[in-house]
């Protein structure tokens, strides 16, 4: 295996000897894709091993967040882009599915009007504002999911890039982003629902979202995506394209030199994990039922760099591994001791960094090696 | 108010003399005095209105007490014996009493033993206009000042020919253009062209919103469409006066939004100096540095809590107390955290938000998440008010020189002293300065205390303009980011100029888009700012810049 070090850091390039964490990754992946179904629907409630809507709901949700982390190794572990903004694009793909869901709820609302969502009622809006249109679409609204973060990459990326802001003040005004969208989304006049956002959802291409089947389905569905982005990154990690990513994470400059355009490779890799994120987002909606604009907080986008750097930096499957870990563990202790979660976060934070640079999958690693 | 004028007429004379000689008055005669507040008790409101006259009339030393006392509700008499007494303060009980004619302490009585002299409008108005005549007589010029204004309130015959006098003795130049205001205001209603057009003259370079107001109503159209104010040059100097009004007023206000950008500037330079430095001279990105502010503030509330008898002290005594205890966490994160993570910037901003972290919860966990109050201290309390249109408060006053106070100590500390020099070298080049002699561990922790003291500092500051809670830390730190990145990294010049020019920015643009709409222009304007310069307005030049 080739090494690189910097930065005190050893980060493994990809190696064409096979993918063992990936494909661990994917049996677990296609373990939960077949177990969720039968232990909900086939094993009687009255079991012990029974899974209630509740545990789907979680795993459904440690699914997007590992995701999210999937998107953002992408960029950091194999490209050197820390972004602390990344929940902006999960949001804003969540936000997408939640128009769309919103508009599914017609007159079914609490004021009953058959085309504005209530909280626009509530506002004493008489039309639907421009943006809103389409949405009731399903195809149009799976579009804006992938287009919205997309876009919104595309143009902060392209302004970014093509200036050189790079390592802290790209992370800095990429927090600056996410907060600026949070302050905005807050806003009633926005047209987005304030403070409340988005929720009370009916259903979803017709399917009721209060049956355990539509969960069940949105869970494979989510698992599916999960093992399809983390086989797009892979494939992009390992082509030629990758190896110039690697290339400017360890020495941008000289990679320009070299005659690569920089920064169109970082644009586009940039868009693409947005677009992972965002789709995490939209799958993560449905499954919670309540989308905010507290999900736009920068502590979300800090949170979720935490997992990938609690899983393994630049290993892809390490991440989404992190991003279950952390986030079972958070279930668990503000559960029972919420005095402790935001201590053991902290020292996770502090531990991880100091101690395990490369996360738990160097840690295991190290051990597969020692044998 | 016509029975006020008809009273107020035959009273002036007196109140005049009164009023120029108080020395040589003549000797009061206490009987009359006592027997006419003893009217007081069942006369009628109207009555009363007589009564006050008389009183203020009377010249005797306790008149305005008495007065005063009536107007504040303190005016009792006692039921046993119908003796009226001043009460110390309402609402007591017992009631401490005061001998109206002696001001001398007079024993107390339980509070249902005494009736209260009651008032309405009519009176009150009466009341104040009685004291403020008393006003006019004191020493004190800003109370001759609040007088006139008090008495501008209802320009009638007699308070006119009072003002009138008073402008011939007065020396005070403010009062005396209070006054002059005054007259000419009540000249206005007259029917000599002449003098009105004098009186628009001088109210022309007033900036008070009233006088604005009297003189917008000479330009009033009836409801028949014909002008209120028949004579048309009157109305023209009118019109220009009240324009010229708007101008300076609009001018006043846009020195108070001014202001008000640079006392929201001084918060983002005196939290972003702290970031200079560790993340300036360091390349230390300190994600915890909100936390160290939120530190600082909870030390200034502990401060207070220890010296609850000197609330006007603690402020000062907590800056020191902020910067040990803020300093002394920043050592020991970088001793213990941050120095085995240098060069790696990205790291670092992991495991300092983790700190940041652990101590929000630590002050949860010991002071509770509920906010803690900082009491503010009377002398940063009230404002400074400047003319009409201009009041500056005295905590946004204090908020921008403290900033200046700390930048000044800041670089003072970083361009004459050893340490200073030590911090200097060793941002520029670790090695060399390393082969002169310098211990650069030592000189980075000191480095780190240093930045993180001045964020305790910042911290002490915050307490007097936010809440005190867990969360104090992050509702700045973004912005503060900000600054550093806009000012420049490394450059504590660039963080004033960048913070000043950040908070101005956002108040000229809150009057048109609202606070949150103006900060959420200030961030995209950063952003696309960023495009242009990537390193700030005062880049850091030089090799050790590059690939940071």
């Amino acid at each position: 295996m080739e090494q690189n070090k910097r930065e005190g850091v050893t980060l493994w390039y990809p190696s064409a000897s096979g993918d063992r964490g990936g494909t661990w990754l994917l049996a677990v992946l296609g373990l939960v894709a077949i177990g969720v179904p039968v232990f909900n629907q086939l094993v009687p409630v009255s079991s012990a091993t029974h899974l209630s809507v509740f545990g789907i709901t979680l795993i459904g949700k440690y699914l997007c967040y590992g995701m999210l982390a999937l998107a953002i190794d992408l960029i950091w572990g194999y490209c050197g882009i820390l972004s602390l903004g990344h929940a902006a694009f999960f949001a804003l793909g969540g936000y997408a599915m939640g128009m769309y869901l919103m508009r599914q709820i017609g007159s079914r609302g609490v004021y009953g009007d058959p085309i504005l969502p209530d909280f626009m009622v509530f506002l004493n809006w008489k039309s639907l504002p421009w943006f809103w249109h389409g949405f009731n679409h399903f195809p149009f609204a799976l579009a804006m999911m992938v287009v919205a973060p997309g876009l919104l990459a595309f143009v902060f990326g392209w302004f970014a890039f093509r200036s050189r802001v790079t390592g802290v003040y790209f992370s800095i005004i990429t927090q600056a982003l996410t907060y600026a969208l949070m302050l905005a989304f807050f806003r009633n006049d926005m047209g987005f629902g304030g403070n409340n956002g988005f929720t009370d959802f009916k259903d979803i291409l017709g399917f009721d979202l209060h049956s355990d089947s539509t969960h069940v389905v949105l869970l494979v569905v989510t698992a599916v995506a999960l093992a399809g982005s983390y086989l797009a990154c892979r494939t992009i990690v390992e082509s030629r394209a990758g190896r110039v990513m690697h290339a400017i994470r360890d020495a941008e400059s000289r990679t320009r030199f070299l005659g690569y355009p920089v920064e169109s490779f970082k644009v586009w890799i940039f868009v693409f994990s947005a677009v992972v994120a965002g789709i995490a987002g939209a799958l993560y909606v449905p499954q919670i039922g309540i989308i905010n604009p507290g999900e736009f907080a920068p502590i979300n986008s800090i949170e979720a760099v935490i997992w990938v750097a609690v899983g393994g930096r630049g290993t892809l499957y390490g991440a989404i591994a992190g991003a279950v870990l952390v986030n079972y563990a958070k279930t668990y202790l503000t559960g029972a001791f919420p005095e402790v979660w935001l201590f053991a976060l902290g020292a996770l934070f502090v531990l991880v960094t100091l101690f395990l640079p490369r996360g738990i999958v160097g840690l295991v690693q190290a051990r597969v090696k020692d044998k | 108010m016509k029975r006020l004028l008809r009273g107020a007429q035959w009273l002036l004379p007196l109140l005049a003399l009164w009023a120029v000689l108080p020395a040589t008055a003549q000797s009061p005669n206490d009987a009359t005095f006592l027997s006419t507040l003893g009217e007081l008790r069942e006369a009628s409101y109207s009555d009363k209105e007589n009564i006050v006259e008389r009183l203020s009339q009377s010249g005797h030393p306790s008149g305005r007490a008495v007065l005063t006392a009536l107007l504040e509700d303190r005016l009792y008499f006692r039921n046993s014996d119908q003796k009226v007494f001043i009460v110390k303060t309402a609402g007591e009980d017992p009631l401490s009493l005061i001998d109206p004619l002696t001001l001398k302490s007079a024993g107390s009585t339980a509070a249902d033993q005494l009736t209260q002299i009651g008032t309405n409008n009519g009176l009150r108005r009466v009341l104040r206009m009685a004291l403020a005549h008393f006003g006019l007589a004191s020493p004190d010029a800003s109370v001759r000042l609040d007088a006139v204004r008090e008495m501008m309130q209802s320009l009638d015959e007699p308070t006119v020919a009072l003002l009138r006098h008073q402008m011939a003795v007065e020396k005070d130049s403010s009062v005396k253009k209070e006054i002059a205001t005054g007259l000419a205001l009540a000249a206005l209603d007259g029917t000599d062209t002449k003098a009105r057009l004098q009186a628009i003259a001088t109210l022309k370079d007033s900036v008070s919103q009233d006088v604005r107001n009297r003189l917008a109503l000479l330009l009033d159209k009836s409801p028949d469409g014909g002008f209120v104010e028949t004579n048309e040059q009157v109305r023209r100097a009118a019109a220009t006066a009240v324009a010229s009004i708007d101008r300076s007023r609009a001018f006043y206000s846009g020195i108070e939004t001014l202001f008000f950008g640079l006392s929201l500037g001084s918060v983002l330079v005196l939290i972003a100096m702290g970031l200079a430095i560790t993340f300036g001279v360091m390349g230390v990105i300190n994600m915890a540095h909100g936390e160290l502010m939120m530190l600082g503030a909870y030390t200034t509330y502990l401060v207070q809590v220890a010296m609850p008898g000197h609330i006007g002290i603690s402020i000062l005594a907590a800056i020191p107390a902020a910067f040990v205890i803020a300093g002394l966490t920043g050592v020991l994160m970088e001793r213990t955290i941050i120095r085995f993570l240098y060069g790696r910037p990205l790291e670092t901003l992991l495991a300092t938000f983790g700190v940041s972290l652990i101590l929000q919860q630590s002050v949860r966990s010991i002071f509770s998440a509920l906010n803690r109050s900082v009491v503010t201290p009377d002398w940063m309390s009230g404002s400074l008010r400047l003319n009409d249109a201009l009041a500056i408060t005295y905590n946004r006053l204090y908020i921008v020189i403290f900033t200046l106070i700390v930048f000044a100590v800041v670089m003072l500390v970083l361009r004459r002293t050893r340490i200073g020099l030590d911090i200097r070298a060793v941002s520029q080049n670790r090695a060399m300065a390393k082969a002169m002699g310098i211990r650069t561990e030592w000189v980075d922790a000191m480095t780190f205390g240093l930045g993180s003291g001045i964020a305790g500092v910042a911290g002490v500051a915050l307490s007097q303009l936010t809440n005190v809670g867990p969360n104090l830390g992050q509702a700045y730190i973004i912005d503060s980011f900000l600054v550093v990145v806009f000012g420049g990294v490394g450059n504590l010049w660039g963080s004033l100029i960048g913070g000043m020019s950040m908070g101005i920015f956002n108040k000229l643009l809150e009057p048109y888009a609202g606070a949150v709409l103006a900060k959420i222009f200030v961030l995209v304007a950063l952003i696309l700012f960023i495009q242009i310069r990537p390193r700030g307005l005062f880049p850091p030049a030089g090799r050790a810049s590059e690939d940071k």
